[in-house]
Parts: structure tokens; C-alpha cells; sequence
């Protein structure tokens, strides 16, 4: 230890040390099993002689596919828009102590309502489509998060509950559009108009639109929302401590239905962001796991809204990348799903994981997985 | 070490030069400490002395840095609490660990049943044992009795005979009496001068002076980690223990004066409030607090004092009556319109209600006034005042902390009540709410408390001051209501009040008498006698 050090610097790196711990190390063994997976699936395959490096061959492919050129990190940003905006949602609810496991739901209806606007707004003026098209992906998501929050507020039911009902429901609402009112007749197969001049413009390259910005401006606006206002104070009290969020005067119950349509709002923009920076139109197929995704994205970043950011970017990276991981050393890209699952694995047992490695300054508890099992009200004993 | 006697009188449990360092501060300094056997030994300290780090080390749960642990003379290593339990240190918590659900004999036998077969249990056999334990320690308890239908008292018998079915010769006991009345501490101190008499060692935690004088037979201060004194009740006394135990001389009665009470603050009439199962737990309670007085309401923990005073401070709705606030109806008030009004409450429990323990002491200073400027302006916080209240609020009400901007929940409990106080207190107010405003707390901080509590009254506050701590009450009311059953029994005059007798009212609400009970000549009108 050196004198020298200031202590204010030591314990700025210590901070850091101890919120960034448990994500990279999660993140690092998360890989490692990726690896394990690779080797054990090379016994599986007939004829095949066994390639010790092969897990270096595709994590390489993988790097190289996400950040190897100007292009594709273009890709990986793309990736990661709706990983972004979709963490925050379900960042956001940790914050305010609600588990938004809907965010897929938000997301699928925000989607459906940036396509319907957008298609209906494809001949208008390009500034006016875009932001009625994509204000339309936020109003849609925020309804279908304000469904959970009213309902847990006026009746006490489970926000955890109440969300993944919903998300089926958004599954066959989508279905349902998109075959039926939204088809362009005579098609052979249930897809929608193009969204026209509603679609994102392209700012970098050939593929990074709109959305980028869009990501980045939420991200500060939660930011800001969290930690510079009233509104803010008051979500983060019913998040850490409900009663004494009531003893002080707030009102949690109109918090809850507040944050939750903020929740599907975001989720909702991540939504909008494909369908009009994308895929500009809507097939019965859409629908990626970009809001079950986000629930990583979201714990991994601690639920810090400018932690999104990273851990939005490591997961878009590795979408992007998997590509050509799969040319290059033909792995299927389901394997991303395997790391980014044993990713969060390694987050939640947290607590187990940094007393086994002996990690001293390293704080295992992840703070929103008391939300993910807690039921929030009170205790049925006094 | 020949001689008999001496062999007799070799320490059941001996720690010595028991050293433990955390980084930044050293909880336990070469701590030497012995327990004989068939003696009570009080440890007595403030909150962070240690006491909970040397329990800790003794239990297997913190392991030493340096010194050594005997037991009748042989040094040992404590692995853990199962292992510490194996060799008869059982500790019985300040918060039990019983289930309630559970007869008192599945409570006791927890962990090491009697079967009747592999399979199924023995219950006749383990009621069997257990009454014969209890009769055989002078208590006759009913095995088969449900845990939660006990009285708080009787809950802690079942936890001290857990501890004696698993053949504790060293019982150590974490603030055994601060859920108690007077009488059940008198029965619980007789059950462990029994025990003592048939040779167990009994440490005794407190900080309770009276109490530590009256049942030790010997006391061990400590202070910031080091043992700074020993001593014999018969040749000591508070004033003398205070002193060591704070490090500094100490009133132990807060001066408090003539209270020359004005005009009515708060009036409640005929209250009814429900619990959250919805039985009735505050029933036509009628009480007055006037600006310049402290009425302190009595009751053992449960008779609707909770529901009362969240009645009035608007988080409770009312079921009935009629509240009223310097003459305003505010009986559909809500916590946020009785704080503007000049309302404060320093609730009973401080880490559900009163902090927020992950935010900042600042963010924590601002809890109820976080809105409205100068801590915001529209929407936006301003971060600059909030620190400058912040820190003028702990500098004025001696928090000790590093500074404002770490979290509440690393502060020791004295100083989060503080900060609650501090919170509470440094604004004009019409009525204060004092829950339970030292439960848990230091004699330092209590007398900080009490004397801020008469500054206040002094200044023309009305204080409603609600505690389970009879002395409390008893120490720094102007007057006394005593609560039983979530009814007002009976008021006193809080100079001539005797202490017995408004015990005895606290456990059973005086049901054999037919008048006012105590309520002296000196009770004011108004609210003498409120029993329906």
C-alpha cells in the first residue's frame, strides 16, 4: 500500500471496486462456461477432432463481429438501442421496488402501436411521422405498463403477476394485428405497410439510426428524473423503504402507477426503435427477447441507469458479433443466450459467489433481488 | 489450585486479552472478562462498546484476533454457534427466535426432536419433558400452549428453556428485560437468581442501570472496546456506573422543571381505531395535550399505542371520534397535512418508519421536507441547501458521523435516533410525537433526548410522549395516561406518580377497581379516568 495515495482516491476505486466487482466477475465466469459448453459440445459431434482452442477461435469471431470494424460496431450499437431503452424500463422499477418482468409486453405493444401510427403517417412530412410514430411506441408501452400499476394499487396484485399475463396478451394482440387489420392484403403472409417516411433516419453508416440518441437521451432523462428531482426522491424512497415513504407524506400507491407507465414507456420505445429504425415494418414473427433480455441488462447494471449503458452494450455486443462467430467457428448463436443466462446466474448467487472466492470490498447483494422476491405491502402479522 | 474452594471458584468461562479489529477501529481491546460459575455477571456498556462483538466471539461467530477463551479452565476455539451450543454457551437474543405458530414444546425440541419412530414425532413424551424441565426451574409451563398466545414474559421463559434442554451452563442473556413491565422483570430476575443457585452462569447484557445493580453479582463495564472498570453492587451505585460507562459524569434524571401548560393543542375524542386485521384495538380513548406539556401515554407494547398515535399522525384511518389539532378538525388528516401543520413524529421504529437506512443522512434530513423550498425549487432538488441543513442539523444534534453524505444505515442506533430527532425537532412545531424515543439507545443519547424533549416543552410545545419504558414515562411526563386494551385506564400526575402502581395498571388495566384508580387530586381534568 503506498503511502502516496490519496485517500479519496482509494476510496473512489474502492466504490467503483465494489458496485463492479460482481457484474465483471459474473461476466468473466459467465464466459468461462460458454467456453465449458463449446469443448462439451465438440464430444458430441461425430468425426470431429477435438479443437482445444475452439472456444478462443469463437470468442475471437465474436470480438471481431462486434467491434472489429466501423461497421460493425454500427451493428452493435444498433443491437443495443432497444437493450438500453428496455434495461431502464426494468431498471426504473427496481428503483421504485417493482419487478417489471412485463417489459416484454411493453415492448411488443409499444412495437405494434410505432407501426400503426407509422404506417398510417408513412405519406406525411418525414419530422412529423417520426415523432407521432414514435410518441405513439411510447403512449402504447405506458398504457400497457399503467395496466400492472393500477391494478397493483387498487387491488394489491402482484405487479410480477400481473405482467406476464399481460405479455401473453401482448403476444396474441400482435398476432392478431398483424394478421388481420395491419395485413397488406394480397400478401401471402401477415405482414404490415412499410412505416415510409415515418422510419428513423440513418445517422452513421448504413444501419445506425435514430434510436441511438434516442437510448442515449433516456437514459439521462432517467438519470436526471432519479437523482436531481422530487419525483425522483420519492420513487427511490418507496423503492428502499414503502413505510417510510408513507410516513413522510408520499404516496406510494400513485408512485407505483407512475413508475410502472414510465416502466412500459421505455420498454415501449424500445419498440418504436425497431420497427421504424429496423425493421420498418411487422411481421407476425417480431417479437426478439429484447424485454426478458432487458432483465439482465438491468441487474448487471446494478439498476443504474448509466450502467444500462455498459452492460446494454455487452449483451448488443455479443448479438451482433454472434454472426460471425457462427461462419467463422460454427457456433450457433444460441450460445450467447447461454452465457448471458449463467451471466445472470453468477449475479443473483452474488452473495454465495463473493464468500467462496473470499472477495473482500466486493458487495454480493445485487439490491434489486430483495424486489424480485420481496411482495411489497405489509406484513400480514403486525 | 488445591484448594478446594479455589477449584469451586475457578471461572466457568474465562476470555481474556480477546482483541478484534475491523478496519478503522479496534471493537474489542484486550478484553478480559470471567463469568464464575452460579454467578450472574452483568456486562454493561453503551451501544458500539463492543458488547456485541465479544458476544459474537464467544457464540463462534466473529473469531478473535488475538486471546485466548477457557472454559473451566481449558482454552478453546468456538467454530460456530452449533459448536458454542455443544459446549453449553447459549445465548437467548433480544428479539426471540421462536415460532409462533409452533406449541411451546416443537419451539424447544426445534432441531432436536423426540421420535417416536424414524418418521413421526413424540409428542407425549416431549410435553412430558419439557414440563418436568420447567417445574425443575420453577416455572410451570404448558408444553402444548402456542407460542404466539403468550405474553411477551412468557415467551422468553420458552427461550431460556430452550437453552436449558440443551444443557447450558452458560446462558448469556442480550437485553433480556426491554420488552418487559416492571412486574415481569421482577418474576424473569427471580427465574435466574434460581438458576444461578443451581450453578449456571448467567451474562446478563444491559445497559439498565437499576436493573444491573439489582441482579448481578458482579458488573463488567466496558467502553470503545476496553474494560474500564469492574465492580460490586453493594459498593457502586448508577451515578458511579454512568460515569464509566459514558466516560463522562452523567444526569441520570433530566431536570424537568414546572411545566406551565397553555392553551389546548391536541384534543382526541372518543377515538376508535382497528388494527390491520380490523379487531378494534384503540377504543374511545379521550386525551389532551397542551402546548407547554408532556403527556406521556403508559402501556405494555401491543395495547393500541401504535394504532393511536398513527390515528392522529394520519397514517391510520379512524374508525370513529373526533381529532383535533389547536382547534381544527383533523381527523381525516393525512401525514403529509398534519406535518405542514406543525405536526412532528419520531417513530418507534426507526428503520421501518423513520429512515430511510440505504440514503444519505442528508437525503434522510430532508425525509418529510424534501418538496418545498429551500430543498427544491419545482421539481428539481437543490442539492446545496439540503447539505448545508444537513449539516448544520447533525453538527446542532451531535450525530456523529463522518459526514452527511454517507448512509444512515452505517450509523450506531443512538446516532440514527438523533438523526431522526434532529429531523424532527429543528422546526417550529405545535405538537411533537415521541414513540418510543429511546428504545434501544444508550444512557448518553437517552439523556440527550430527554433533555431536548424538555427543551421543546419548555418552549411551548405540546409533546405526546408513547412508551413501553416506564421509567421513561415515569422521568420526564407532566402527566400519565395509562393504556391497557386500547383504552385510556386511568391518568396521573406525572411528579407523584408511584411506580408499582401504574405497573400494575399497565398489566391489567386496575380491572378490580372500580374507580379512577390512581388519578390523584392532581390529574387534570379532561381526561381523568377514560375507561368505557
Amino acid at each position: 500500500m503506498t503511502s502516496s495515495t490519496a485517500p479519496a482516491e482509494r476510496s473512489v476505486r474502492s466504490r467503483i471496486w465494489r458496485t463492479a466487482g460482481l457484474p465483471i466477475l459474473s461476466i468473466l465466469l459467465g464466459l468461462l462456461v460458454g467456453a465449458v459448453v463449446i469443448l462439451g459440445s465438440e464430444l458430441l459431434l461425430p468425426d470431429h477432432t477435438f479443437d482445444w482452442t475452439l472456444p478462443i477461435t469463437a470468442y475471437r469471431a465474436l470480438i471481431q463481429g462486434s467491434i472489429g470494424s466501423v461497421n460493425s460496431i454500427i451493428n452493435t450499437l444498433v443491437e443495443t438501442v432497444p437493450l438500453v431503452l428496455a434495461g431502464l424500463s426494468v431498471a426504473l422499477g427496481f428503483k421504485a421496488g417493482l419487478f417489471n418482468i412485463g417489459a416484454q409486453g411493453q415492448f411488443l405493444i409499444g412495437a405494434l402501436g410505432a407501426v400503426t401510427v407509422g404506417v398510417a403517417m408513412a405519406g406525411q412530412p418525414p419530422i412529423l411521422a417520426i415523432s407521432v410514430a414514435t410518441l405513439a411506441g411510447f403512449l402504447a408501452g405506458a398504457a400497457w405498463g399503467f395496466i400492472p400499476g393500477i391494478l397493483k394499487a387498487v387491488s394489491g396484485a402482484h405487479e410480477v403477476v400481473t405482467t406476464i399475463m399481460l405479455n401473453y396478451i401482448a403476444i396474441s394482440v400482435l398476432a392478431w394485428a398483424v394478421s388481420g387489420p395491419l395485413k397488406v392484403p394480397g400478401s401471402p403472409s401477415p405482414i404490415t405497410h412499410d412505416v415510409g417516411n415515418a422510419a428513423l433516419p440513418i445517422l452513421v453508416g448504413s444501419t445506425g439510426h435514430l434510436g441511438i440518441l434516442i437510448a442515449l437521451g433516456m437514459v439521462a432523462a432517467v438519470s436526471w428524473l432519479l437523482f436531481r428531482t422530487t419525483l425522483g426522491f420519492e420513487i427511490r424512497t418507496v423503492g428502499a423503504n414503502p413505510d417510510a415513504a408513507r410516513y413522510a407524506g408520499m404516496r406510494p400507491k400513485r408512485l407505483i402507477v407512475l413508475t410502472m407507465s414510465a416502466c412500459g414507456a421505455l420498454a415501449g420505445l424500445a419498440g418504436a426503435c425497431i420497427v421504424l429504425g429496423v425493421t420498418h415494418s411487422m411481421t407476425s414473427a417480431f417479437g426478439t427477447t429484447v424485454g426478458f433480455d432487458a432483465i439482465a441488462v438491468a441487474l448487471l447494471a446494478r439498476s443504474n441507469p448509466v450502467g444500462v449503458i455498459f452492460s446494454g452494450l455487452l449483451f448488443g455486443a455479443m448479438r451482433a458479433g454472434s454472426g460471425l462467430m457462427q461462419i467463422e467457428a460454427g457456433i450457433p448463436p444460441e450460445l450467447i443466450d447461454v452465457v448471458q443466462a449463467m451471466i445472470l446466474l453468477f449475479l443473483v448467487i452474488g452473495p454465495v459467489l463473493t464468500r467462496v472466492l473470499r472477495l473482500r470490498g466486493v458487495s454480493g447483494n445485487l439490491g434489486a433481488t430483495e424486489t424480485i422476491t420481496r411482495t411489497y405491502g405489509k406484513e400480514a402479522v403486525s | 489450585m488445591t484448594d478446594p474452594v479455589e477449584l469451586v471458584r475457578a471461572p466457568a468461562l474465562e476470555m481474556s486479552g480477546i482483541t478484534k479489529r475491523y478496519p478503522g477501529v479496534v471493537a474489542n481491546d484486550h478484553i478480559d472478562l470471567e463469568v464464575r460459575p452460579g454467578e450472574i455477571h452483568a456486562l454493561l456498556g453503551e451501544n458500539g462498546a463492543g458488547k456485541t462483538t465479544l458476544m459474537n466471539i464467544l457464540y463462534g461467530l466473529a473469531r478473535p484476533d488475538e486471546g485466548v477463551i477457557r472454559l473451566d479452565g481449558k482454552p478453546v476455539q468456538i467454530s460456530g454457534p452449533s459448536d458454542a451450543i455443544a459446549r453449553g454457551i447459549n445465548m437467548v437474543h433480544q428479539h426471540f427466535m421462536l415460532v409462533p405458530v409452533f406449541t411451546v414444546a416443537e419451539n424447544i425440541l426445534l432441531g432436536d426432536e423426540t421420535m417416536a419412530n424414524p418418521i413421526f414425532l413424540d409428542r407425549k413424551e416431549s410435553s412430558r419433558r419439557i414440563r418436568e424441565l420447567g417445574s425443575r426451574f420453577g416455572f410451570e409451563i404448558d408444553p402444548d400452549a402456542k407460542v404466539g398466545s403468550l405474553s411477551v414474559g412468557w415467551q422468553q421463559r420458552v427461550e431460556i428453556l430452550k437453552a436449558l434442554y440443551r444443557n447450558a451452563r452458560i446462558l448469556v442473556l442480550d437485553e433480556p428485560t426491554a420488552v418487559l413491565t416492571p412486574q415481569e422483570t421482577e418474576e424473569i430476575f427471580d427465574v435466574l437468581r434460581k438458576l444461578a443457585a443451581q450453578g449456571h452462569s448467567i451474562l446478563f447484557i444491559s445497559h439498565k442501570l437499576y436493573e444491573v445493580l439489582e441482579i448481578a453479582d458482579r458488573i463488567t463495564i466496558i467502553r470503545r472496546g476496553k474494560v474500564v472498570g469492574e465492580r460490586i453492587p453493594a459498593k457502586t451505585d448508577e451515578a458511579d456506573l454512568a460515569e464509566l460507562m459514558v466516560g463522562r459524569a452523567v444526569e441520570l434524571t433530566v431536570e424537568r422543571g414546572e411545566s406551565h401548560p397553555a392553551g389546548s393543542i391536541l384534543k382526541v375524542t372518543d377515538l376508535d381505531v382497528t388494527d390491520d386485521r380490523g379487531n378494534a384495538a384503540v377504543r374511545g380513548v379521550d386525551l389532551e395535550v397542551r402546548a407547554g406539556e408532556i403527556l406521556g401515554v403508559a402501556g405494555v407494547a401491543g395495547n393500541g399505542q401504535d394504532e393511536l398515535v398513527e390515528a392522529i399522525i394520519g397514517l391510520r384511518k379512524v374508525a370513529g371520534g373526533r381529532i383535533e389539532l389547536a382547534g381544527k378538525d383533523v381527523t381525516a388528516n393525512t401525514p403529509r397535512t398534519m406535518n405542514e401543520a406543525g405536526v412532528a413524529y419520531v417513530p418507534a421504529d426507526r428503520h421501518r418508519f423513520g429512515l430511510v437506512l440505504p440514503f444519505t443522512l442528508a437525503d434522510n434530513m430532508v425525509l418529510t421536507s424534501y418538496y418545498r423550498p429551500p430543498f427544491a425549487h419545482g421539481v428539481l432538488r437543490d442539492f446545496a441547501a439540503i447539505d448545508e441543513a444537513a449539516s448544520a442539523g447533525i453538527a446542532k444534534y451531535d450525530v456523529r458521523a463522518p459526514s452527511p453524505n454517507v448512509p444512515a444505515g452505517t450509523l450506531s442506533g443512538g446516532n440514527q435516533q438523533k438523526l431522526v430527532v434532529a429531523r424532527e425537532f429543528d422546526r417550529d412545531l405545535k405538537l411533537l410525537i415521541l414513540d418510543q424515543p429511546t428504545r434501544g439507545l444508550d444512557v448518553g443519547s437517552i439523556e440527550f433526548i430527554h433533555r431536548q424533549a424538555i427543551r421543546m416543552r419548555n418552549e411551548g410545545t405540546a409533546i405526546l410522549l408513547v412508551s413501553a419504558e416506564l421509567d421513561e414515562v415515569l422521568e420526564i411526563s407532566d402527566r400519565i395516561a395509562i393504556m391497557y386494551r386500547g383504552a385510556i385506564v386511568a391518568t396521573v400526575d406525572g411528579r407523584t406518580a408511584d411506580k408499582n402502581e401504574v405497573g400494575l395498571l399497565m398489566a391489567t388495566g386496575g380491572a378490580s377497581r372500580e374507580d379512577d384508580g390512581p388519578a390523584g387530586p392532581t390529574g387534570p381534568a379532561g381526561v381523568a379516568g377514560a375507561t368505557r
